[in-house]
């Protein structure tokens, strides 16, 4: 009987020191890393993409994600683009370019304290919608705008 | 390696703006060698984590379209002058690089 509960307490205190192992691994880059969504990277369309990064492709239009970007970019190697989310409890913000090889350029996750602000500059290989996604609450947000591009910044 | 990240961090009313300008090459796995016509093969950051005090404020997964020397700026709240910021990234070839600044 003793030994069974000894056992029993040896397993757990096992199971718990496991538990902490996997739950301080998650914050490391390393893990983090091995989560990096290649599939919704490697999707060649936006729908696909977003699908792939979210689980779902349905997203609302909404007027409360300031997407700030060159009406004409000159060179489409350096585009600077400045996205604002005012949408209460924003958790990540998606920008993606639809005709570029794989659209999806960039997931940001926002953590604890982090505003619905980003600024970046991105690669676009020709004339294209730039599509930001914003998730919140559990639902997709997103905000388009068509970028021109004179020089692409893919290939050479 | 020589330290790649540039990163000032600076408090302004309730938010702290974070700034960011790492030497990365991000190629995108698409371009020819012109010289040889070869593909020149992908080497590009995919994950940049930023934390303030040990907790994740930003953590972001990139492509292949983030430019050359990647410019990223954020925004959080919560933080004091003084506090330290830490900056990480890592590639597609599993290089990383760290860097910690002080926020002002």
């Amino acid at each position: 009987m003793n030994t069974k509960r000894r056992s029993f307490i040896k397993s757990s205190a096992a199971a718990g020191a496991f538990g902490v192992a996997v739950s301080a691994g998650l914050i490391t880059p390393r893990a983090v890393m091995a989560a990096w969504p290649k599939a919704a990277f490697a999707a060649t369309d936006v729908d696909a993409a977003v699908k792939n990064a979210f689980g779902s492709s349905d997203t609302t239009e909404s007027s409360d994600i300031a997407l700030k970007a060159p009406e004409i970019a000159e060179n489409g190697a350096v585009v600077p683009i400045t996205v604002t989310s005012k949408i209460a409890g924003t958790e990540s913000i998606s920008l993606l370019i639809s005709k570029n090889p794989t659209p999806l350029t960039a997931t940001f996750k926002m953590g604890k304290g982090a505003e619905g602000f980003v600024s970046t500059r991105v690669k676009m290989s020709k004339t294209s919608d730039l599509v930001v996604v914003v998730k919140a609450n559990g639902k997709l947000y997103s905000a388009k705008k068509e970028v021109k591009v004179t020089i692409g910044g893919c290939g050479g | 390696m020589a330290k790649s990240i540039k990163v000032r961090a600076k408090v302004k009313g309730d938010s702290t703006v974070v700034k960011a300008l790492i030497s990365h090459a991000m190629e995108t796995g698409l371009r020819k060698n012109k010289k040889t016509g070869k593909m020149i093969p992908a080497h590009y950051i995919q994950e940049v984590t930023c934390s303030h005090n040990g907790n994740d404020v930003l953590n972001a997964d990139w492509g292949t379209a983030i430019s050359k020397n990647p410019y990223l700026s954020f925004k959080f709240g919560g933080a004091k002058k003084g506090d330290t910021l830490k900056m990480s990234w890592v590639d597609n070839k599993g290089e990383s690089d760290s860097v910690e600044a002080k926020i002002k």
